[in-house]
């Protein structure tokens, strides 16, 4: 739930199709006034009222915590929490030089490129195959969209009845077949196993904002390559992927997002983190530091470096989508 | 009527997979909801219904001891699941709708300082704060309450964001009209705003009960008694390490519980899901 990429895309559709009839159509917010009407209600305390609830919510629940890992993340506290030492950056380069958390790092980057690849490419080549005219197409559409409303954790709980060793039929049939299948005891098939349930849980999002992107491509375009001779493979490399590129971008940082903060239920239900670290995300990490193991400083040492993560990302989306709309 | 040529089945032939690919799993556990827990425990499991369904669903439900250990009773893990769902979507759309109609409609000090206050929510999802928004819900005494697993989700620029875009695309127009008559900001709110913002409602409160329904780290955090359980950590903990021997025609059951509701919102309200999944990412 982040991110304004598709800001643009309503706009292209709406240039392509006739507009409703609708009289709010011809009031989109333009350049001369793009953050302010132009008549307002003149009134001194209302709108400080209209405000109140949403900035208490976020000044207790938002900024305070916030402040409050930034605070804890250069100082140290005694083992009974009285004292507390301001310490620099010890926390950081504490966990920067942990080998624990670089492998950390190193699991987390190896299941979000895995998490995204996986989601997007299944996603794009059945939303493709959905926007193509053929029969029943509507019935499919609503077939693959409904994993969305299932809960990560959920989704890694389905997995798991289908492959646990022991009551899976796909976990018993590849044992049967003499492979050693056993994601409780083997790190490497741990990874494999949640990597599935994430990306497989993540498909349908994708698959509903490619399908948007794609029936936004004005089909004049499509047409008139088609007359030109240009095959179905050739149309989609050098028309419908460069037109689909802004939501393919959206779809990158939203993904990465979820497969960063949203699968920590996945990996919990499923793995909880092992076998020994094997499927330790810096999420999951920082959930086992700082409730498990009660390492204030650490964990919070590592909220502030995930926050650093999603400002970057958050960052890198917004000036993406300023860039696009100069070229619209 | 042309012939039909493989090329051209190629696309449904990948499509039913890619449906049997979701739908295989959902179906495997629907299977062994109506099985004993024995059959399931042995891998064993049919492809075709048992007759053990209503009682299972019945013991889950009422939260009958299963063959291994209690259990929170399902209703009552629904329950807090639909509070919880409830509160979070309501409480999202009320208190932005508010604050998109501060700043889209009144010009006051310190207005784009509070934009962007809220504005900043965006880059701090409760993952990366977890600890020390826990320490000030347990400091404001709202562990294993209502509104200690709602209260902290309910504050987001998404929703804000989107309402204040809808609110600009209202025409000045019918502000003057609104002024000339005599009508008031609380007036112009309720009979003209409200109404006009009704799908906008409709289509967010389909994507926050998802949201809210599906939340697992935070009611993780904030719940430790059994009243206060949610239904999709239930479930994990129900698992518990994933031995064989297991109450898994409970905990199948229980799944499928937890997957009815926020999947019925999806199927039934499609159109209204679609428009808010594509509007609230703008």
């Amino acid at each position: 739930m982040r991110g304004v990429a598709l800001l643009d895309k309503r706009r292209r559709g709406f240039l392509f199709n006739p507009p409703h009839a609708s009289p709010l159509r011809h009031a989109q917010p333009t350049k001369d006034h793009p953050l302010q009407r132009r008549v307002t209600f003149d009134n001194r305390l209302l709108p400080y009222l209209l405000l109140a609830p949403q900035v208490a919510v976020t000044l207790v629940f938002f900024i305070w915590p916030a402040a409050q890992a930034i605070w804890q993340s250069v100082h140290l506290q005694d083992a009974f929490g009285i004292r507390s030492e301001f310490v620099w950056f010890e926390n950081f380069t504490h966990v920067l030089s942990d080998p624990n958390y670089l492998d950390t790092l190193k699991v987390t980057i190896v299941f979000s490129v895995a998490v995204t690849v996986l989601a997007m490419g299944v996603a794009l080549l059945l939303a493709v195959l959905a926007d193509s005219k053929i029969k029943g197409a509507r019935a499919y559409k609503t077939l693959l969209i409904w994993p969305y409303a299932l809960a990560p954790a959920v989704a890694a709980v389905l997995w798991m009845f289908i492959f646990n060793p022991d009551i899976g039929s796909f976990g018993r049939a590849l044992r049967a077949l003499g492979y050693d299948w056993d994601y409780r005891l083997n790190g490497g098939q741990a990874l494999v196993m949640v990597i599935m349930a994430a990306s497989w849980k993540q498909v349908s999002y994708n698959f509903i904002f490619f399908l948007a992107g794609l029936q936004a491509i004005p089909r004049s375009v499509m047409e008139a390559a088609s007359i030109d001779g240009a095959g179905p493979v050739r149309r989609f490399w050098t028309i419908t992927f460069p037109l689909l590129s802004p939501t393919t971008f959206f779809l990158l940082v939203v993904d990465m997002v979820y497969a960063f903060f949203e699968t920590f239920g996945t990996i919990h239900a499923l793995t909880q983190g092992g076998p020994g670290k094997a499927t330790e995300t810096l999420i999951f990490r920082v959930y086992q530091d700082g409730v498990v193991n009660n390492d204030l400083g650490g964990s919070s040492a590592q909220s502030v470096i995930l926050m650093v993560i999603v400002i970057a990302l958050t960052a890198v989306q917004f000036r993406f989508v300023e860039r696009k709309v100069h070229y619209a | 009527m042309k012939p039909t040529r493989f090329i051209d089945l190629v696309p449904h032939i990948v499509l039913i997979v890619g449906v049997l690919i979701f739908a295989y799993p959902i179906y495997v556990t629907l299977i062994g909801s109506t099985w004993d827990s024995g059959t399931i425990g042995r891998g064993g499991l049919p492809l075709w219904p048992g007759g053990q369904g209503a009682a299972n669903y019945a013991q889950a439900w009422a939260g009958e001891a299963g063959d291994r250990a209690m259990y929170t009773p399902v209703r009552t893990m629904m329950l807090n699941s639909l509070v919880m769902a409830l509160s979070i979507a309501l409480g999202k759309i009320a208190i932005s709708i508010l604050s998109a109609y501060a700043v889209a409609f009144f010009r006051f000090p310190l207005r784009m300082a509070f934009f962007w206050l809220i504005f900043i929510t965006l880059m701090l999802p409760v993952e990366v704060r977890i600890i020390p928004t826990y320490k000030v819900v347990a400091d404001l005494g709202l562990i294993n309450t209502y509104a200690g697993l709602a209260i902290p989700l309910i504050a987001s620029a998404t929703a804000t964001l989107l309402f204040r875009q809808f609110f600009l695309t209202i025409p000045d127009e019918l502000l003057e009209a609104a002024k000339i008559d005599g009508a008031g900001p609380v007036r112009f709110f309720v009979d003209v705003v409200l109404p006009l913002s009704r799908t906008n409602i409709a289509a967010l409160f389909v994507i926050l009960f998802i949201y809210g329904w599906n939340q697992y780290l935070w009611p993780l955090l904030v719940t430790s008694s059994g009243d206060m359980e949610t239904i999709v950590t239930g479930i994990t903990k129900m698992i518990g390490t994933g031995e064989s021997a297991n109450d898994w025609h409970i905990i199948m059951a229980t799944t499928v519980l937890a997957m009815l509701p926020p999947v019925a919102v999806v199927v039934f309200m499609q159109r209204w899901f679609v428009k808010g999944l594509v509007d609230s990412e703008k």
